[in-house]
Protein backbone atom coordinates (compact mmCIF):
# COMPACT_ATOMS: atom_id res chain seq x y z
CA UNK A 1 0.00 0.00 0.00
CA UNK A 2 1.25 3.49 -0.76
CA UNK A 3 0.78 5.01 2.63
CA UNK A 4 1.33 8.65 1.67
CA UNK A 5 -1.09 8.63 -1.26
CA UNK A 6 -3.74 6.76 0.67
CA UNK A 7 -3.37 9.19 3.55
CA UNK A 8 -3.81 12.11 1.19
CA UNK A 9 -6.89 10.41 -0.20
CA UNK A 10 -8.35 10.32 3.30
CA UNK A 11 -7.49 6.89 4.70
CA UNK A 12 -7.38 6.89 8.49
CA UNK A 13 -5.53 3.59 8.55
CA UNK A 14 -2.82 5.05 6.31
CA UNK A 15 -2.60 8.07 8.63
CA UNK A 16 -2.13 5.76 11.57
CA UNK A 17 0.45 3.61 9.75
CA UNK A 18 2.42 6.68 8.68
CA UNK A 19 2.77 7.72 12.32
CA UNK A 20 3.92 4.21 13.24
CA UNK A 21 6.53 4.29 10.48
CA UNK A 22 7.96 7.52 11.86
CA UNK A 23 7.75 6.39 15.46
CA UNK A 24 9.44 3.05 14.85
CA UNK A 25 11.95 4.53 12.40
CA UNK A 26 10.92 2.20 9.60
CA UNK A 27 12.82 2.53 6.32
CA UNK A 28 9.60 3.70 4.67
CA UNK A 29 9.36 6.76 6.92
CA UNK A 30 11.58 9.03 4.85
CA UNK A 31 9.68 8.31 1.65
CA UNK A 32 6.35 8.93 3.40
CA UNK A 33 7.51 12.22 4.90
CA UNK A 34 8.95 13.39 1.59
CA UNK A 35 5.59 12.88 -0.09
CA UNK A 36 3.63 14.49 2.72
CA UNK A 37 5.85 17.50 3.29
CA UNK A 38 4.38 19.69 0.52
CA UNK A 39 0.96 19.24 2.14
CA UNK A 40 2.03 20.52 5.57
CA UNK A 41 2.11 23.98 7.11
CA UNK A 42 -1.60 24.63 7.15
CA UNK A 43 -2.71 23.66 10.66
CA UNK A 44 -2.74 25.78 13.80
CA UNK A 45 -0.52 23.77 16.13
CA UNK A 46 -1.25 24.21 19.84
CA UNK A 47 1.04 22.79 22.52
CA UNK A 48 -0.57 22.04 25.88
CA UNK A 49 1.64 21.50 28.87
CA UNK A 50 1.45 21.74 32.65
CA UNK A 51 1.88 19.65 35.79
CA UNK A 52 0.62 16.04 36.04
CA UNK A 53 -3.10 15.84 36.60
CA UNK A 54 -3.73 19.53 35.88
CA UNK A 55 -6.56 18.60 33.52
CA UNK A 56 -4.67 18.88 30.23
CA UNK A 57 -6.50 15.97 28.61
CA UNK A 58 -9.91 17.03 29.90
CA UNK A 59 -9.24 20.51 28.58
CA UNK A 60 -8.03 19.18 25.22
CA UNK A 61 -11.23 17.15 24.95
CA UNK A 62 -13.38 20.22 25.56
CA UNK A 63 -11.33 22.48 23.27
CA UNK A 64 -11.52 19.88 20.51
CA UNK A 65 -15.31 19.68 20.86
CA UNK A 66 -15.62 23.44 20.62
CA UNK A 67 -13.41 23.58 17.53
CA UNK A 68 -15.52 20.80 16.00
CA UNK A 69 -18.64 22.83 16.73
CA UNK A 70 -17.00 25.60 14.72
CA UNK A 71 -16.56 23.16 11.86
CA UNK A 72 -12.81 22.61 12.23
CA UNK A 73 -11.11 19.23 12.15
CA UNK A 74 -8.77 18.29 14.97
CA UNK A 75 -5.67 16.15 15.53
CA UNK A 76 -4.36 15.31 18.98
CA UNK A 77 -0.91 13.96 19.86
CA UNK A 78 -0.80 12.90 23.51
CA UNK A 79 2.67 12.20 24.89
CA UNK A 80 3.17 10.31 28.16
CA UNK A 81 6.40 9.23 29.85
CA UNK A 82 7.87 5.81 29.21
CA UNK A 83 8.94 3.87 32.30
CA UNK A 84 12.72 3.99 32.54
CA UNK A 85 12.67 0.57 34.19
CA UNK A 86 10.72 -1.54 31.73
CA UNK A 87 10.62 0.62 28.60
CA UNK A 88 6.85 0.20 28.71
CA UNK A 89 4.25 2.88 29.31
CA UNK A 90 0.64 3.37 30.23
CA UNK A 91 -0.77 5.96 27.86
CA UNK A 92 -3.96 7.10 29.56
CA UNK A 93 -4.88 10.42 28.01
CA UNK A 94 -7.59 8.88 25.80
CA UNK A 95 -9.65 8.11 28.92
CA UNK A 96 -10.66 11.78 28.97
CA UNK A 97 -11.34 11.90 25.24
CA UNK A 98 -13.52 8.87 24.56
CA UNK A 99 -16.38 10.95 23.24
CA UNK A 100 -14.16 12.15 20.41
CA UNK A 101 -13.22 8.67 19.23
CA UNK A 102 -16.10 8.16 16.84
CA UNK A 103 -15.97 11.66 15.39
CA UNK A 104 -14.36 11.29 11.97
CA UNK A 105 -13.15 14.86 12.12
CA UNK A 106 -10.84 13.98 15.01
CA UNK A 107 -7.75 11.78 15.16
CA UNK A 108 -6.01 11.02 18.45
CA UNK A 109 -2.63 9.36 18.80
CA UNK A 110 -0.87 8.47 22.07
CA UNK A 111 2.93 8.31 22.21
CA UNK A 112 5.42 7.17 24.83
CA UNK A 113 8.60 9.16 25.30
CA UNK A 114 10.63 5.95 24.77
CA UNK A 115 13.69 7.69 26.22
CA UNK A 116 15.21 8.49 22.86
CA UNK A 117 17.91 11.15 22.74
CA UNK A 118 16.28 14.14 21.17
CA UNK A 119 14.43 11.80 18.85
CA UNK A 120 11.16 12.32 20.64
CA UNK A 121 10.76 15.95 19.73
CA UNK A 122 11.46 15.11 16.09
CA UNK A 123 8.96 12.25 16.11
CA UNK A 124 6.32 14.42 17.76
CA UNK A 125 6.93 17.16 15.20
CA UNK A 126 6.68 14.64 12.36
CA UNK A 127 3.48 13.18 13.80
CA UNK A 128 2.08 16.71 13.79
CA UNK A 129 3.12 17.10 10.15
CA UNK A 130 1.43 13.83 9.24
CA UNK A 131 -1.82 15.01 10.82
CA UNK A 132 -1.37 18.39 9.15
CA UNK A 133 -0.99 16.73 5.75
CA UNK A 134 -4.16 14.75 6.44
CA UNK A 135 -5.97 18.10 6.56
CA UNK A 136 -6.50 18.69 10.27
CA UNK A 137 -7.18 22.37 10.95
CA UNK A 138 -6.09 22.40 14.57
CA UNK A 139 -3.52 20.04 16.11
CA UNK A 140 -2.91 19.70 19.83
CA UNK A 141 0.23 18.30 21.40
CA UNK A 142 -0.35 17.33 25.04
CA UNK A 143 2.67 16.70 27.22
CA UNK A 144 3.37 16.76 30.94
CA UNK A 145 5.42 19.84 31.79
CA UNK A 146 8.26 18.61 33.91
CA UNK A 147 11.46 19.42 32.09
CA UNK A 148 13.47 20.30 29.05
CA UNK A 149 12.09 17.58 26.78
CA UNK A 150 8.62 19.06 27.15
CA UNK A 151 9.92 22.46 26.24
CA UNK A 152 11.46 20.89 23.13
CA UNK A 153 8.23 19.15 22.23
CA UNK A 154 6.17 22.29 22.36
CA UNK A 155 8.63 24.02 20.07
CA UNK A 156 6.66 22.34 17.33
CA UNK A 157 3.70 24.51 18.32
CA UNK A 158 2.58 27.91 17.06
CA UNK A 159 0.76 28.59 20.30
CA UNK A 160 1.69 27.13 23.67
CA UNK A 161 -0.98 26.81 26.34
CA UNK A 162 0.32 26.29 29.86
CA UNK A 163 -2.26 24.75 32.20
CA UNK A 164 -1.91 25.45 35.90
CA UNK A 165 -4.08 24.56 38.88
CA UNK A 166 -4.55 26.30 42.21
CA UNK A 167 -3.59 24.64 45.44
CA UNK A 168 -0.23 23.11 44.61
CA UNK A 169 1.29 24.74 47.69
CA UNK A 170 3.91 27.23 46.62
CA UNK A 171 2.10 27.47 43.34
CA UNK A 172 4.44 29.15 40.96
CA UNK A 173 7.58 27.86 42.61
CA UNK A 174 6.33 24.36 42.00
CA UNK A 175 6.44 24.97 38.30
CA UNK A 176 9.67 24.77 36.41
CA UNK A 177 10.76 28.18 35.24
CA UNK A 178 11.13 27.16 31.61
CA UNK A 179 7.51 26.10 31.43
CA UNK A 180 6.29 29.55 32.43
CA UNK A 181 8.43 31.25 29.84
CA UNK A 182 7.02 29.26 26.97
CA UNK A 183 3.38 30.10 27.70
CA UNK A 184 1.60 32.18 25.07
CA UNK A 185 -1.70 31.64 26.85
CA UNK A 186 -2.30 30.45 30.41
CA UNK A 187 -5.26 28.49 31.73
CA UNK A 188 -5.93 28.27 35.43
CA UNK A 189 -7.90 25.05 35.36
CA UNK A 190 -9.86 23.57 38.26
CA UNK A 191 -11.01 27.11 38.90
CA UNK A 192 -13.76 25.52 41.00
CA UNK A 193 -11.14 25.11 43.71
CA UNK A 194 -9.75 27.49 46.33
CA UNK A 195 -6.71 29.60 45.60
CA UNK A 196 -7.58 30.77 42.09
CA UNK A 197 -7.22 34.48 42.87
CA UNK A 198 -3.88 33.96 44.54
CA UNK A 199 -2.49 31.92 41.66
CA UNK A 200 -3.80 34.50 39.21
CA UNK A 201 -2.02 37.33 41.04
CA UNK A 202 1.24 35.37 41.33
CA UNK A 203 1.10 34.56 37.65
CA UNK A 204 0.50 38.20 36.68
CA UNK A 205 3.48 39.16 38.81
CA UNK A 206 5.67 36.58 37.10
CA UNK A 207 4.57 37.86 33.72
CA UNK A 208 5.34 41.43 34.79
CA UNK A 209 8.93 40.37 35.36
CA UNK A 210 9.32 39.04 31.84
CA UNK A 211 10.76 41.84 29.73
CA UNK A 212 10.51 40.00 26.44
CA UNK A 213 6.80 40.53 26.07
CA UNK A 214 6.56 43.77 24.21
CA UNK A 215 3.60 43.20 21.97
CA UNK A 216 1.89 40.09 23.36
CA UNK A 217 0.91 39.82 26.97
CA UNK A 218 -0.07 36.18 27.62
CA UNK A 219 -3.69 36.21 28.73
CA UNK A 220 -4.73 34.18 31.77
CA UNK A 221 -8.04 32.36 31.44
CA UNK A 222 -9.91 30.50 34.15
CA UNK A 223 -11.45 27.15 33.26
CA UNK A 224 -13.30 24.26 34.83
CA UNK A 225 -12.59 21.72 32.13
CA UNK A 226 -14.56 18.93 33.77
CA UNK A 227 -17.67 21.17 33.58
CA UNK A 228 -16.95 22.72 30.21
CA UNK A 229 -16.59 26.20 31.72
CA UNK A 230 -14.40 28.91 30.23
CA UNK A 231 -13.74 26.95 27.05
CA UNK A 232 -15.03 29.49 24.53
CA UNK A 233 -13.03 32.26 26.21
CA UNK A 234 -9.91 30.10 26.13
CA UNK A 235 -10.40 29.31 22.46
CA UNK A 236 -10.82 33.00 21.74
CA UNK A 237 -7.45 33.61 23.43
CA UNK A 238 -5.78 30.82 21.42
CA UNK A 239 -7.22 32.20 18.18
CA UNK A 240 -6.20 35.73 19.17
CA UNK A 241 -2.65 34.53 19.60
CA UNK A 242 -2.58 33.00 16.14
CA UNK A 243 -4.09 36.19 14.73
CA UNK A 244 -1.42 38.22 16.50
CA UNK A 245 1.37 36.02 15.10
CA UNK A 246 -0.10 36.33 11.65
CA UNK A 247 -0.64 40.09 11.78
CA UNK A 248 2.82 40.90 13.12
CA UNK A 249 4.63 38.58 10.73
CA UNK A 250 5.79 36.53 13.71
CA UNK A 251 4.14 33.38 12.44
CA UNK A 252 6.43 33.34 9.44
CA UNK A 253 9.42 34.13 11.65
CA UNK A 254 8.56 31.36 14.12
CA UNK A 255 8.02 28.84 11.37
CA UNK A 256 11.21 29.80 9.60
CA UNK A 257 13.07 29.42 12.88
CA UNK A 258 11.45 26.02 13.35
CA UNK A 259 12.35 24.90 9.86
CA UNK A 260 15.93 25.95 10.48
CA UNK A 261 16.07 24.05 13.76
CA UNK A 262 14.54 20.98 12.16
CA UNK A 263 17.08 21.00 9.37
CA UNK A 264 19.94 21.42 11.82
CA UNK A 265 18.59 18.65 14.02
CA UNK A 266 18.31 16.30 11.04
CA UNK A 267 21.86 17.08 9.97
CA UNK A 268 23.11 16.50 13.50
CA UNK A 269 21.25 13.24 13.74
CA UNK A 270 22.57 11.93 10.43
CA UNK A 271 26.09 12.98 11.35
CA UNK A 272 25.70 11.28 14.71
CA UNK A 273 24.66 8.07 12.98
CA UNK A 274 27.56 8.34 10.58
CA UNK A 275 29.96 8.78 13.46
CA UNK A 276 28.47 5.79 15.26
CA UNK A 277 28.70 3.61 12.18
CA UNK A 278 32.09 4.63 10.92
CA UNK A 279 34.07 5.69 13.93
CA UNK A 280 32.91 4.41 17.29
CA UNK A 281 32.30 0.89 16.04
CA UNK A 282 35.71 0.55 14.43
CA UNK A 283 38.70 -1.21 15.97
CA UNK A 284 40.81 1.85 15.34
CA UNK A 285 38.58 3.85 17.63
CA UNK A 286 39.14 1.42 20.51
CA UNK A 287 42.89 1.83 20.07
CA UNK A 288 42.55 5.59 20.15
CA UNK A 289 40.50 5.39 23.35
CA UNK A 290 43.24 3.32 24.97
CA UNK A 291 45.92 5.70 23.75
CA UNK A 292 44.08 8.69 25.20
CA UNK A 293 43.36 6.84 28.44
CA UNK A 294 47.08 5.98 28.84
CA UNK A 295 48.07 9.56 28.06
CA UNK A 296 49.96 8.51 24.95
CA UNK A 297 47.75 10.89 23.00
CA UNK A 298 45.55 13.82 23.92
CA UNK A 299 41.82 13.81 23.05
CA UNK A 300 41.97 17.12 21.18
CA UNK A 301 44.37 16.01 18.49
CA UNK A 302 42.55 12.67 18.18
CA UNK A 303 39.24 14.44 17.52
CA UNK A 304 40.85 16.83 15.05
CA UNK A 305 42.42 13.94 13.15
CA UNK A 306 39.18 11.93 13.10
CA UNK A 307 37.16 14.90 11.86
CA UNK A 308 39.71 15.60 9.13
CA UNK A 309 38.99 12.09 7.93
CA UNK A 310 35.25 12.81 7.67
CA UNK A 311 35.07 16.41 6.55
CA UNK A 312 37.32 16.19 3.55
CA UNK B 1 14.86 -0.10 16.20
CA UNK B 2 12.62 1.83 18.57
CA UNK B 3 9.71 -0.54 18.09
CA UNK B 4 7.40 -1.37 20.98
CA UNK B 5 4.49 -3.76 21.19
CA UNK B 6 1.39 -1.59 21.54
CA UNK B 7 -1.66 -2.94 23.33
CA UNK B 8 -5.10 -1.38 23.64
CA UNK B 9 -6.64 -2.42 26.94
CA UNK B 10 -10.35 -1.85 26.73
CA UNK B 11 -13.37 -2.62 28.79
CA UNK B 12 -16.53 -3.04 26.77
CA UNK B 13 -19.88 -3.44 28.44
CA UNK B 14 -21.58 -1.72 31.29
CA UNK B 15 -20.12 -3.23 34.43
CA UNK B 16 -18.80 -0.75 36.92
CA UNK B 17 -15.14 -1.15 37.82
CA UNK B 18 -11.87 -1.70 36.04
CA UNK B 19 -9.58 -3.09 38.72
CA UNK B 20 -8.81 -6.20 36.71
CA UNK B 21 -8.10 -4.24 33.54
CA UNK B 22 -5.77 -1.93 35.44
CA UNK B 23 -3.82 -4.85 36.91
CA UNK B 24 -3.38 -6.25 33.41
CA UNK B 25 -2.40 -2.83 32.06
CA UNK B 26 0.34 -2.45 34.67
CA UNK B 27 1.65 -5.96 34.07
CA UNK B 28 1.85 -5.28 30.34
CA UNK B 29 3.67 -2.01 30.93
CA UNK B 30 6.13 -3.78 33.24
CA UNK B 31 6.74 -6.26 30.43
CA UNK B 32 7.86 -3.34 28.24
CA UNK B 33 4.66 -2.86 26.23
CA UNK B 34 3.01 0.45 25.44
CA UNK B 35 -0.47 0.20 26.87
CA UNK B 36 -3.18 2.48 25.61
CA UNK B 37 -5.79 2.52 28.31
CA UNK B 38 -9.23 3.78 27.42
CA UNK B 39 -11.21 3.20 30.59
CA UNK B 40 -14.69 1.92 31.27
CA UNK B 41 -17.81 1.33 29.21
CA UNK B 42 -16.40 1.35 25.72
CA UNK B 43 -18.58 0.34 22.80
CA UNK B 44 -17.12 -2.10 20.26
CA UNK B 45 -17.14 0.75 17.73
CA UNK B 46 -15.05 2.95 20.02
CA UNK B 47 -12.63 0.11 20.73
CA UNK B 48 -12.10 -0.67 17.06
CA UNK B 49 -11.61 2.98 16.12
CA UNK B 50 -9.17 3.56 19.00
CA UNK B 51 -7.26 0.45 17.88
CA UNK B 52 -6.98 1.95 14.41
CA UNK B 53 -5.89 5.42 15.55
CA UNK B 54 -3.30 3.94 17.90
CA UNK B 55 -2.15 1.33 15.37
CA UNK B 56 -1.93 -1.27 18.11
CA UNK B 57 -0.61 -4.80 17.70
CA UNK B 58 -2.93 -6.22 20.32
CA UNK B 59 -6.44 -5.52 21.61
CA UNK B 60 -6.99 -6.91 25.10
CA UNK B 61 -10.63 -6.95 26.18
CA UNK B 62 -11.73 -7.28 29.75
CA UNK B 63 -15.27 -8.07 30.71
CA UNK B 64 -17.20 -9.10 33.82
CA UNK B 65 -20.78 -8.79 32.80
CA UNK B 66 -21.40 -11.90 30.76
CA UNK B 67 -21.96 -10.05 27.49
CA UNK B 68 -18.86 -11.63 25.95
CA UNK B 69 -20.63 -13.99 23.51
CA UNK B 70 -21.88 -10.91 21.72
CA UNK B 71 -19.26 -8.19 22.39
CA UNK B 72 -15.99 -10.01 21.75
CA UNK B 73 -16.87 -11.22 18.25
CA UNK B 74 -18.29 -7.81 17.42
CA UNK B 75 -14.93 -6.18 18.26
CA UNK B 76 -13.11 -8.76 16.10
CA UNK B 77 -15.44 -8.06 13.21
CA UNK B 78 -15.08 -4.28 13.46
CA UNK B 79 -11.29 -4.34 13.84
CA UNK B 80 -10.92 -6.63 10.83
CA UNK B 81 -13.40 -4.47 8.93
CA UNK B 82 -11.01 -1.57 9.29
CA UNK B 83 -8.31 -3.51 7.51
CA UNK B 84 -6.35 -4.39 10.62
CA UNK B 85 -5.94 -8.05 9.87
CA UNK B 86 -2.80 -8.68 11.92
CA UNK B 87 -4.08 -7.36 15.21
CA UNK B 88 -4.10 -9.99 17.93
CA UNK B 89 -7.33 -9.90 19.91
CA UNK B 90 -7.47 -11.51 23.34
CA UNK B 91 -10.11 -11.47 26.04
CA UNK B 92 -10.37 -12.00 29.75
CA UNK B 93 -12.92 -12.11 32.49
CA UNK B 94 -15.45 -14.43 34.05
CA UNK B 95 -16.08 -16.61 31.03
CA UNK B 96 -17.49 -20.14 31.28
CA UNK B 97 -15.30 -22.82 29.68
CA UNK B 98 -18.20 -23.81 27.48
CA UNK B 99 -18.20 -20.40 25.78
CA UNK B 100 -14.52 -20.37 24.91
CA UNK B 101 -14.55 -22.46 21.70
CA UNK B 102 -17.16 -20.21 20.11
CA UNK B 103 -15.15 -17.12 20.98
CA UNK B 104 -12.05 -18.64 19.43
CA UNK B 105 -14.00 -19.56 16.32
CA UNK B 106 -15.04 -15.92 16.12
CA UNK B 107 -11.40 -14.86 16.03
CA UNK B 108 -10.51 -14.20 19.66
CA UNK B 109 -6.98 -15.58 19.82
CA UNK B 110 -7.02 -16.54 23.48
CA UNK B 111 -9.30 -16.24 26.47
CA UNK B 112 -7.91 -15.75 29.97
CA UNK B 113 -10.12 -16.69 32.88
CA UNK B 114 -9.77 -15.33 36.44
CA UNK B 115 -6.72 -16.69 38.23
CA UNK B 116 -4.56 -16.70 35.10
CA UNK B 117 -1.24 -15.16 36.12
CA UNK B 118 -0.55 -11.95 34.24
CA UNK B 119 2.76 -13.46 33.13
CA UNK B 120 0.78 -15.97 31.05
CA UNK B 121 -0.90 -13.09 29.20
CA UNK B 122 2.48 -11.43 28.60
CA UNK B 123 3.97 -14.68 27.33
CA UNK B 124 1.03 -15.35 25.03
CA UNK B 125 1.27 -11.90 23.50
CA UNK B 126 5.02 -12.15 23.00
CA UNK B 127 4.65 -15.52 21.31
CA UNK B 128 1.78 -14.58 19.03
CA UNK B 129 2.06 -10.90 18.17
CA UNK B 130 2.75 -10.07 14.54
N1 LIG C 1 -12.35 19.77 40.08
C1 LIG C 1 -11.92 19.74 38.81
N2 LIG C 1 -11.39 18.57 38.34
C2 LIG C 1 -10.95 18.56 37.06
C3 LIG C 1 -11.04 19.69 36.23
N3 LIG C 1 -10.51 19.37 35.03
C4 LIG C 1 -10.10 18.09 35.12
N4 LIG C 1 -10.38 17.59 36.34
C5 LIG C 1 -10.08 16.25 36.85
O1 LIG C 1 -8.69 16.14 37.07
C6 LIG C 1 -8.26 14.81 36.84
C7 LIG C 1 -7.07 14.79 35.89
O2 LIG C 1 -7.50 15.24 34.62
P1 LIG C 1 -6.70 14.95 33.30
O3 LIG C 1 -7.40 15.65 32.21
O4 LIG C 1 -6.46 13.51 33.14
O5 LIG C 1 -5.32 15.67 33.65
P2 LIG C 1 -3.96 15.65 32.82
O6 LIG C 1 -3.29 16.94 33.08
O7 LIG C 1 -4.24 15.30 31.40
O8 LIG C 1 -3.19 14.46 33.53
P3 LIG C 1 -1.85 13.73 33.03
O9 LIG C 1 -1.93 13.58 31.54
O10 LIG C 1 -1.87 12.45 33.77
O11 LIG C 1 -0.73 14.63 33.46
C8 LIG C 1 -9.47 14.07 36.31
O12 LIG C 1 -10.05 13.36 37.36
C9 LIG C 1 -10.37 15.18 35.83
O13 LIG C 1 -11.74 14.82 35.86
C10 LIG C 1 -11.60 20.89 36.77
O14 LIG C 1 -11.69 21.93 36.11
N5 LIG C 1 -12.04 20.83 38.05
MG1 LIG D 1 -3.39 13.78 30.23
Amino acid sequence: MDIANELLAGSRLALSRAITAVENEYDTAVDIMQKLYPHTGRAHVIGITGPPGAGKSTLTDKLAKEYRRQGKTVGIVAVDPTSPFSGGAILGDRIRMNELTLDEGVFIRSMGTRGSLGGLSRKTAETVKIMDASGKDVIFIETVGVGQSEVDIVKAADTTLVVLVPGLGDDIQAIKAGVLEIGDVFAINKADRDGVDRLNIELEMMLDLNQDMVDWRPPIKRTVASQNQGIEELIAALDDHLGHLDKTGKLAIRRTERTKNELLAMIEEQLGRYVLRNISNSGQFEQLVTAVQQRQRDPYSVVTDLLKGILK
Amino acid sequence: MEKRIRVLVAKPGLDGHDRGAKVVARALRDAGFEVIYTGLRQTPEQIAEAALQEDVNVVALSLLSGAHPHLFPRVVELVRGKGMNDVLIVGGGVIPDADIPALKDAGVAEVFTPGTPTSAIVDFIKANVK
